[in-house]
């Protein structure tokens, strides 16, 4: 038992996030205070995330996935089973700092996370709370801003933003803490479709270029076709995982869940089922194109 | 209406009053209003007046611009020399009913009209040419001494940065609020004073409901990046004192010990 749970830490440490059993409940109260219920936000969740992926967790409203989020930098607690990152356990609150450090997270309204009055201020604020000395500060901010294409607005106010820049500012501050993976709790359910776009565009940016872990959480379908793993989440479990063409292969399941699909894969699904010979899975636009043989 | 809430109003331009340590310029403003306090004829006035020109001069700031701000407290300025002129005892000049005209209470009343018109110009010089947050980080340094009586210096200083973020924020979100209640047949504008805060509840509740959502938001983002008090945390814009801040002090206190010293003759 103890070799197992040795054997179990080590392998922890090689992925950057696991999670065994997670279970994470909350009590509902009544007017005076009585537990009425039980409500099981995440229940029995095994997640592995390997260094440098783009990882996608999908699910409708309510589905937990905010929830399970709020676990990878120590902002809750695990009610049941445990959570690792970079081979720490997040329940142990010795860790809690390191936990966060190592783990950014960027929320999904774009007002509410920004401290600084001026952008450079901002990407600063999480640099300086590590206790980073001040030269290396300003490097950091410097390159943080220029990896999300923002380093010509670093003296604006965060008030003349777009929602789409102000996010990729939030991105920034994270980034100049240095962290080994990002999560991105709905960052893009408050922007119009460019802002999506932009942000989207510089999440993969950084794992592309500077090989940083993201787990994107979202429930936007379009925006998890490069992820290299996905997971749906549906009632607090994980209801299906594998790349994008695997999920998008099933899609009367992806529907029962609630989950919009891209048009192209419904169009391609709809014309499969009409007699049309194409493969399953069709994600973009120019694949429908090139299987059609057009 | 809210609009013309100008408190920390800042003008952008480049000069040496502009470049100065917050520091310098708090104190600056504390010497100057004690200096006018302190002084008790024409010379020492005029000794200031000139020595705040000076400093309008070299802080760019038009003049134009610093006079607009003095028209809300004209009422003000007009009640107090008024007062002054009348109820002052001493020769009289003339009288009508229980008003007496005095030569003494023209010199009083004069003196404080002057005395106050320059204290507000020193004091919006100030913020004219400091911003809010170089304001509250001069505040922090300079009131560092306090924490060791257990005054929470740092997390005021953190309050006030972050209140002066959310001003244009919370701004923007009452005019929205407003206008979809106005959309729903709200009223705004008639009635009596009454009646119209009655008015204001509905705009009210909902705002306080937002900042309390935007206030928690705050807290997790600002928890997540490993915020945890001013413990251990470094500046990425720490405040020293540069040759020019140091030569600053020197004039002012030259100037303040010159003017008492006329002043009092």
């Amino acid at each position: 038992m103890e070799l197992e749970a040795a054997i179990s830490m080590k392998e922890s440490i090689k992925s950057i996030l696991k999670t065994e059993k997670l279970v994470y409940e909350y009590k509902q109260l009544d007017e005076e205070g009585n537990v009425e219920g039980v409500n099981r936000a995440i229940d029995e969740v095994d997640l592995d995330v390997q260094k440098g992926d783009f990882v996608a967790i999908l699910g409708h409203n309510g589905s937990g996935k905010s929830t399970l989020a709020k676990h990878m930098n120590a902002m809750l607690f695990p009610t049941g089973g445990t959570v690792w990152v970079d081979g720490m356990d997040t329940g142990k609150e010795e860790h809690v700092w390191e936990v966060r450090q190592r783990a950014g997270m960027v929320f999904q309204n774009p007002d509410n996370q920004i401290i600084g009055q001026v952008v450079e201020e901002d990407v600063g604020f999480g640099a300086e709370n590590l206790g980073v000395p001040t030269e290396e500060i300003w490097e950091r901010v410097e390159e943080s801003l220029r990896a999300v294409g923002m380093y010509e607005f670093r003296k604006h106010s965060p008030n003349h933003l777009s929602g789409g820049q102000k996010q990729r500012v939030s991105i920034a501050g994270v980034l100049a803490m240095h962290p080994m993976c990002i999560v991105l709790d709905e960052p893009t359910a408050m922007l119009d479709p460019r802002g999506r776009k932009e942000v989207i565009r510089a999440a993969r940016g950084l794992n592309d270029v500077e090989g940083i872990t993201v787990i994107l959480i979202t429930h936007y379908m379009d925006e998890i076709i490069h992820a290299d793993k996905v997971y749906v989440m549906d009632q607090g479990k994980i209801a299906m995982q594998g790349t994008p063409r695997e999920i998008f292969s099933q899609v009367d399941k992806l529907q029962s869940l609630r989950l919009d699909l891209p048009q192209v894969t419904l169009l391609a699904h709809e014309l499969k089922k009409q007699g049309l010979d194409l493969p399953d899975g069709i994600l973009t636009v120019d694949e429908l194109v090139e299987a059609l043989g057009l | 209406m809210i609009r013309d809430i100008t408190i920390g109003q800042y003008y952008q331009t480049d000069s040496v009053i502009h470049r100065l340590d917050p520091r310098v310029k708090l104190a600056g403003t504390i010497i100057y209003i004690v200096t006018l306090f302190l002084v008790g004829n024409i010379w020492g006035y005029l000794l200031a007046t000139l020595g705040l020109a000076a400093v309008i001069k070299l802080s760019k700031v038009p003049l134009g611009y610093i006079l607009r701000g003095m028209k809300a407290i004209g009422f003000l300025l007009g009640i107090t020399v008024v007062f002054n002129m009348f109820l002052t005892p001493g020769t009289p000049i003339f009288s009508f009913w229980i008003f007496t005209l005095t030569w003494e209470g023209i010199r009083t009343a004069l003196f404080m009209g002057w005395r106050l018109i320059l204290l507000i110009i020193s004091a919006s010089l100030m913020t004219l040419t400091t911003t809010p947050n170089q304001l509250t980080d001069g505040m922090e340094k300079a009131l560092k001494p306090l924490n060791k009586l257990g005054v929470p210096v740092h997390e005021i200083a953190m309050m006030m940065s972050i209140s002066l973020r959310f001003i244009p924020i919370l701004l923007e979100e009452t005019d929205k609020i407003m206008k979809a209640q106005i959309a729903r047949g709200a009223d705004f504008e008639s009635g009596n004073i009454i009646e119209k805060a009655k008015a204001m509840v509905p705009l009210l509740v909902p705002l306080f409901i937002s900042a309390f959502r935007r206030a928690n938001d705050l807290a997790m983002a600002m928890e997540s990046r490993c915020y945890r008090g001013g413990e251990g945390r470094t500046k990425m814009k720490p405040l020293i004192y540069k040759k020019a801040d140091k030569l600053a002090y020197l004039y002012l206190l030259g100037f303040a010990v010159i003017t008492v010293f006329v002043g009092r003759l």
